[in-house]
């Protein structure tokens, strides 16, 4: 059997804090997570005087000042996906981020409009 | 789209910004290259994630009182081909185990498809993962990583060894070569596209 651990950081590159501490023990978001890929951006909604946001959560609105994806501020903050995931849902339950549409091709698959994919042939053939 | 949220007195071009995303998978077991292919096109980023890989039949979201279940930290292969136009192609590279398969099924989802990189000499593990892409209809190609030291093959020998079907396009490469790494994403996305 593969040995187990061959993906595995492992305890030398744990976080400080435990990872679900930043969301409050929760292991996922409360709705359908977005897409890996999908580009979020901030909306102008003030943040509520009520509405208390962690550092984390601030930095990512801040980071989605600009239009960016899941995974490529998990990367940028060096939190863990899924936390990130499970922080973005309570700014996008909060009003203060919104997901932009892209061209699928059908809803049900969400597979690429086939005019990207050949715009994307054209770059990836001139690399 | 509204467009007009964004701070755009930010750095950066206007190319900087993402408009279409997409992204590809690539799938294969350890040591058999996902981080050379994921490096020879594009800059690899650190992503990490937590999963939680215990709680698959727990029906709850709060983990408090329930000390036991463990997270494991899960590194992904991540890297990112920006274009013009904000046309960003992201790769995926996860464990080849099927305990991870959870993670694939969310990658997967919208994916324009997967690269199978299999180990000509250990070409049985890549059986469960052709399995996958199979079962859910999801455009893939199969890349053979050339080592040294490994018997020559023919592509030809690799379809067969594995059963993929006919229209599904076998190479064999050496991931180390970035028009290597070039070649199996353009025969991907012709795949896709043909799809």
């Amino acid at each position: 059997m593969e040995a187990p651990k061959e993906r595995w950081s492992g305890s030398d590159a744990g976080p400080v804090v435990r990872p679900y501490a930043l969301t409050r023990g929760r292991t996922r978001p409360r709705g359908p997570a977005f897409d890996l890929v999908a580009i979020l951006v901030a909306t102008s909604r003030p943040v509520d005087r009520r509405t208390w946001l962690s550092r984390e959560q601030r930095r990512l609105l801040d980071l989605c000042r600009r239009p960016s994806t899941p995974a490529d501020l998990a990367s940028r903050t060096d939190l863990p996906l899924r936390v990130v995931e499970i922080l973005l849902d309570d700014l996008y339950r909060y009003g203060l981020i919104e997901e932009l549409p892209q061209a699928v091709q059908s809803q049900e698959t969400g597979r690429p409009d086939p005019t990207i994919l050949m715009r994307l042939l054209d770059e990836l053939r001139r690399l | 789209m509204n467009f007009a949220v964004y701070d755009s007195s930010a750095p950066g071009p206007d190319d900087d910004v993402p408009r279409h995303t997409l992204k590809i998978l690539v799938a294969g077991g350890f040591g058999v290259g996902k981080t050379t292919l994921v490096g020879a096109v594009s800059e690899v980023r650190p992503l990490r994630t937590e999963e939680v890989l215990t709680d698959a039949s727990v029906g709850t979201d709060d983990l408090g009182g329930i000390e036991s279940k463990a997270t494991t930290t899960v590194a992904m292969d991540f890297g990112r081909l920006t274009f013009s136009g904000g046309v960003r192609l992201y790769l995926f590279g996860t464990p080849g185990q099927e305990r991870f398969w959870f993670m694939w099924d969310r990658l997967s989802q919208g994916a324009i498809g997967a690269i199978v990189l299999v180990d000509t000499r250990r070409l049985s593990r890549s059986f469960a993962s052709i399995d996958f892409f199979e079962a859910r209809r999801i455009p893939f190609v199969v890349a053979a990583n050339v080592f040294d030291g490994a018997r020559p093959y023919r592509a030809e020998d690799i379809r067969e060894a594995l059963c993929v079907a006919r229209d599904v396009p076998v190479m064999l490469c050496d991931v180390r070569r970035p028009d290597a790494a070039k070649n199996i994403l353009v025969t991907l996305v012709e795949h896709a596209v043909r799809r």
